[in-house]
């Protein structure tokens, strides 16, 4: 096996400390191609303790005397340091770790070879198509249809095979109006708002350019989303940047849509920070939370300095901004930035769970991430190479999803009993998008993952996730279903930091486990005495 | 919007809805409207506060026995008191020595009256040390006092042995620690006015000990501060964190808790007894003595339990309520929010600590809205020996006697008074978490229900216990007896509507509120002002009509708050600045109606 080469050091004796309230772990340490174990001699515990060699952030040694450190942390966020005997031995393991956890080939990695007792390859790959969701849409609609024009990636090799399209608009003007969009993202449906009939979009920038070029195509795919939805319906596009970004973008190309090629269609910026910047955030405030000797004053002065919570502001009233466009003024809505992989699905994706009810539940959310995110060509390789701590200088990587995660996360606080999903999901779907023994998450888009049969080789992280012992952690015990649209507050005075994340090493979790289970407690006693309910009260208590 | 006529009585603003089929009626008490620009109200005598008028329709009987609920002689006796070392000292009989101190005070059992007399004319205003909190479990105790009359070198021998006295009292420590609450600094300008602190070198056995919260002139403009940052219009996040920063509130709410930590550690971990003081010994000592209680005792986190530490550490140590919150026309550099801060303490604890307290918000949100609304008799005078002369307790009402009837609002669901980690001392992490203080947005915010989380968990897993509650009785009672139960829950339906609403009612009801978009245009929105001294939904404040004609004669007794009512009320005492905005509160009136109906 290839990886026999990098792994320097078979085993060593060393001990674990997990962070101030976990007792360290003493026993023999092993290198694998994938993974790093911790057996704990025979006397002890017979559990191992397992660490994915990928989830390695950034590694740091340091050697004293005939032994040795090394302390890792995680693209999880958690810190571990390693007390190893013998300098030899640290070092030889360190460099093992650096070597394997920064592979960048696909096809080698866990994923594909993660076979886990009880699960069927290839068996939940299906299990939230877009297609069904998009099929529904037509039905109902009667304005839309799936396209296949996609089948093989030649339009858009970011989008999936096939597209929800305006009825009107046949295949070859499709293939013009993705040349005339970047990485050919021309216009398709994310969303339909059937209480309003307005449908929900997106789309990469316009390459206008320098010389204000139209595309009669896109502009026809424009206004047959208007007449589709009802006669004199308006529409609304929301550009992720400003309006000088967005101005200044046609010098290399891009540009946005002229107010006279696109009639009933209103430009709105706001302004939504990817990339660096929002890679740069999310370090600092990484770092300000495991920085426990400052004052109470330079605390909040950091939390402002790191801007993360500005983000969260921005992406929750542009995503309400998106959903009260739809639901109050019964306009259509375009969203696009300038790629339309990072923010627009941002806003796509949050106005749909403010406004769609089925995407609260479990399956809703699932297929929601699958079909917004997944599908929708996020790049989640590119984007999660590395997460919070790694020294190297970040290229594509960006918290985007997170962000999302985040804003989700407030959601769920402002609407404690509107999400069918807990905090545990939101963690498990952070944790497994940056380290994964599924192959949900790997490759940038669904071209890629065709490439190197991502659905015939791994597990799907859905699949992992419907495990009834996954149940417990990842669903709210509070949840009562709500047919309506859920309007979060988008001020400061509302917003918290996301502290089950971002402290996640730093804090003790028990209080808030201690509540949780007493929260389980008083709801599944309900749900016991109800099930036992022989008379009419039942009715009182029915969903 | 609504249109109407607005009634000014001696005590309440009255505003009458001309809809001729709704003629809803909002009180608003006068007292809960300090910042007020229309009307200021000032009154010079206590006899027109609105607790002299306040008249719930209890009779006698009723109202001794509220005033008999929180009993502080009791208190004593189960802490183990009086023992061996602790005894009750008469001294302070007819208020001769001290009076700002109550009568009942509990002294070391060495401590004679010649030395506590002595000690007496050595602290600011006779305020000798005397016990606040005895732990029977390792005989170490939390006394307080007010600062030594020690100028630059002044000693006095009585009140060194009155310290020795304490420390003695405590026979499993050989020290004694002193805990000046100020910051050094403030601690040494006092010495040039003939005050100031212990000299480690007189007295025998001390550990002396600053710690640094600011007093009451600082904390002042600090909430100044950060009301001004909750008002502001639209802030962006940064203004709003910077904001909150330069406030400082947050540095000063910490710095109080630091101080109870301290405390209770020195007297779960080390066993020793400690003497806390800062000036006089009625604000920050206060603060300190029961925060630090507080964590130590797991009965002064029950329902019952909190009313008897405000009863012990505030009320009946002479906590200047009547200057501190501005009950009567005074001095304003008097006023200063220092039991809003514990109240925030307290707060700050229950989200770090989820299921140790038998209480929720709501509960603290009541008691800090009563301090200022002077509709109860508890919070007013300066001491027990003005509240006695005024005959306080034969002509007004106790607030513990209301909160205690009405108890199934204030009750937090998740309280667990058997698990491990809230049965005793309550345990904080020792490395400085900063992150652990967060704004109080459900206080500071209290009226602005759309930055309010839209669902409340404390409601909805009260209803659902409640059904269970129910449910099972009705398991266990026969057929016959069922349809009886049923009957009388109907009835309680009729008295308390929310109350014995199913779950998913509640659940629903809650999503009403949901049902409209804020602005997330950024444009300038209209905030209205407010300040902690307004009030709030719950009592005598709002009432509709409905109140007035149901049978309940306690004009309190309006604790919902799920009905469309509380929207007026977060309106009404900004003295309608306000521009109802889309989420104006009438809509969903009319959804809850509709909802309440059918």
């Amino acid at each position: 096996m290839e990886f026999a080469e990098l792994i320097r050091t078979g085993q060593a004796q060393a001990e674990l400390l997990r962070g101030p309230e976990e007792p360290p772990l003493r026993g023999t340490l092993c290198i694998t191609g994938h993974h790093l174990l911790l057996s704990p001699g025979p006397q002890a515990t017979p559990d191992l303790w397992l660490l994915l060699l990928r989830n390695v952030d950034s590694i740091e040694k340091r050697v004293a005397g005939d032994s040795g450190t090394i302390t890792l942390r995680c693209k999880d966020l958690r810190v571990l340091q390693l007390d190893i005997e013998g300098v030899e031995a640290t070092l030889d393991i360190a460099r093992s770790i650096e070597a394997l956890s920064s592979l960048e080939s696909v096809i080698t990695s866990f994923p594909f070879f993660y076979r886990p007792k009880g699960l069927r390859l290839g068996d939940a790959w299906h299990f939230h198509p877009p297609e069904c969701y998009y099929k529904r849409v037509a039905r109902e609609t009667n304005a839309w249809r799936l396209s296949e024009a996609n089948e093989d990636f030649s339009l858009c090799p970011s989008y999936p095979r096939a597209v929800i399209v305006p009825r009107a608009v046949d295949d070859s003007a499709l293939a013009r109006s993705a040349r005339f969009r970047q990485g050919g993202r021309f216009p398709v449906l994310s969303y339909y708002h059937a209480p309003s009939g307005t449908v929900l979009l997106r789309a990469g920038q316009p390459l206008t350019g320098p010389q204000k070029r139209r595309c009669s195509e896109d502009e026809d795919l424009l206004r047959a989303v208007l007449a589709g939805a009802r006669p004199g319906a308006r529409g609304f596009i929301v550009d992720t940047r400003s309006p000088q970004a967005a101005k200044q973008a046609r010098m290399t190309g891009g540009g946005t849509e002229a107010k006279a090629a696109y009639p009933g269609w209103k430009r709105l910026h706001r302004l939504l920070e990817t990339g660096r910047p929002l890679q740069e955030s999310f370090v600092r405030l990484v770092e300000a939370c495991g920085d426990l000797e400052q004052s109470m004053d330079r605390w909040l002065n950091r939390l402002e300095s790191c801007r993360w919570l500005s983000h969260v502001k921005e992406t929750l009233s542009t995503a309400c901004l998106a959903a009260q466009s739809m639901e109050q003024e019964g306009a259509c809505v375009l969203v696009h930035g300038a790629e339309g992989t990072d923010s627009t699905l941002l806003i796509t994706s949050l106005a749909q769970l403010i406004l769609d009810p089925l995407s609260r539940t479990m399956a809703g959310f699932q297929e929601l991430i699958e079909r917004e995110w997944v599908q929708a060509g996020h790049p989640f390789q590119l984007r999660c190479a590395h997460s919070a701590f790694s020294h190297a200088r970040p290229k594509h990587e960006a918290p985007t999803f997170l962000l999302f995660l985040d804003c989700v996360w407030q959601l769920g606080r402002q609407f404690p009993l509107s999400l069918e999903f807990g905090e545990g999901m939101l963690l498990a779907l952070f944790d497994h998008a940056y380290a994964s023994p599924f192959g949900t998450f790997l490759c940038n888009n669904e071209k890629e993952r065709c490439l190197c049969e991502v659905r015939t080789r791994t597990h799907s992280l859905w699949s992992g996730l419907s495990q009834p012992k996954e149940q417990r952690k990842l669903r709210n015990p509070l949840y009562v279903p709500n047919p309506l649209a859920i309007w979060p507050s988008a001020e400061p005075q509302s917003l918290r930091l996301w502290q089950g994340l971002f402290l996640r090493g730093t804090r003790p979790p028990e209080p808030s486990e201690v509540a949780w289970e007493k929260v389980w407690q008083i709801v599944t006693d309900q749900e016991k005495t109800e099930g036992s309910q022989p008379t009419d009260s039942a009715s009182e208590a029915g969903p | 919007a609504a249109l109407g006529t607005l009634y000014l009585t001696a005590t309440h603003v009255i505003f009458v809805e001309t809809a001729p089929d709704t003629r809803k009626e909002t009180w608003v008490c006068l007292f809960s409207m300090s910042s007020c620009h229309i009307m200021f109200v000032s009154l010079m005598k206590y006899e027109e506060l609105y607790c002299f008028s306040f008249n719930p329709k209890l009779d006698r009987e009723e109202r001794e026995q509220g005033w008999m609920l929180v009993n502080l002689s009791e208190e004593y006796k189960r802490m183990g008191l009086p023992n061996d070392y602790w005894q009750l000292s008469d001294v302070n009989r007819e208020y001769r020595v001290c009076d700002s101190y109550p009568t009942e005070l509990y002294v070391p059992k060495s401590a004679t009256a010649h030395i506590i007399v002595g000690s007496s004319k050595f602290r600011s205003r006779r305020r000798f040390p005397a016990l606040s909190y005895y732990c029977k479990d390792n005989h170490a105790s939390i006394c307080r006092s007010s600062q030594p009359l020690s100028g630059f070198s002044a000693r006095c021998l009585e009140d060194e042995q009155m310290l020795q006295a304490i420390r003695k009292a405590n026979p499993g420590s050989d020290f004694l620690y002193v805990v000046d609450t100020r910051p050094k600094l403030n601690a040494m300008a006092n010495r040039a006015a003939g005050k100031g602190y212990e000299n480690e070198d007189n007295y025998s056995n001390i550990k002396f000990q600053f710690i640094g919260i600011e007093n009451i002139h600082v904390m002042r403009n600090s909430l100044q501060k950060m009301l001004e940052v909750c008002e502001l219009k639209s802030p962006s996040m940064s203004d709003f964190l910077w904001g909150l920063e330069n406030s400082g509130w947050l540095r000063h709410i910490k710095a109080i808790m630091d101080a109870g930590i301290f405390i209770a550690k020195a007297v779960s971990e080390e066993g020793a007894s400690v003497l806390v003081h800062c000036s006089d010994g009625w604000d920050r000592t206060a603060q300190v003595c029961s925060v630090a209680s507080l964590l130590l005792e797991p009965h002064y986190r029950t329902l019952k339990g909190f009313m008897v530490l405000i009863e012990k550490d505030w009320i009946s140590f002479g906590h200047k309520f009547t200057h501190r919150y501005g009950n009567l026309d005074g001095d304003p550099r008097e006023i200063s929010p220092v039991i809003d801060q514990f109240l925030e303490c307290v707060w700050q604890l229950m989200e770090q600590f989820p299921c140790a307290f038998e209480f929720n918000e709501r509960f603290l949100i009541h008691i800090q809205h009563h301090i200022y609304s002077c509709q109860f008799g508890n919070f007013l005078c300066n001491s027990q020996k003005e509240r006695q002369e005024l005959k306080i307790q034969e002509r007004t009402y106790s607030l513990w006697a209301h909160l205690w009837k009405n108890r199934v609002d204030y009750l937090n669901p998740l309280f667990r008074a058997d698990h491990s980690q809230t049965r005793g001392v309550l345990h904080l992490p020792t490395a400085p978490c900063n992150f652990m203080y967060k704004f109080w947005n459900g206080m500071y915010n209290r009226f602005e229900k759309g930055l309010q989380p839209r669902q409340s968990v404390t409601d909805y897993l009260v209803a659902v216990k409640e059904e269970t509650q129910q449910l099972e009785e009705e398991l266990e009672a026969l057929e016959e007896r069922l349809e009886k139960i049923q009957k009388v829950q109907l009835n309680r339906t009729k008295v308390r509507s929310k109350q014995s609403e199913p779950s998913k009612h509640s659940g629903f009801s809650t999503s009403d509120n949901t049902n409209t978009p804020q602005d997330y245009s950024g444009n300038v929105k209209s905030f209205p002002s407010r300040s902690p001294s307004q009030g709030d939904e719950d009592s005598a404040l709002i009432l509709t009509q409905d109140n007035l004609k149901s049978s309940d004669p306690d004009l309190s007794a309006n604790s919902d708050q799920e009905s469309g009512v509380e929207d007026l009320s977060c309106r009404s005492p900004s003295g309608g600045e306000c521009v109802p905005s889309e989420d104006s509160g009438k809509d969903r009136d009319s959804d809850e109606a509709v909802f309440l109906t059918a």
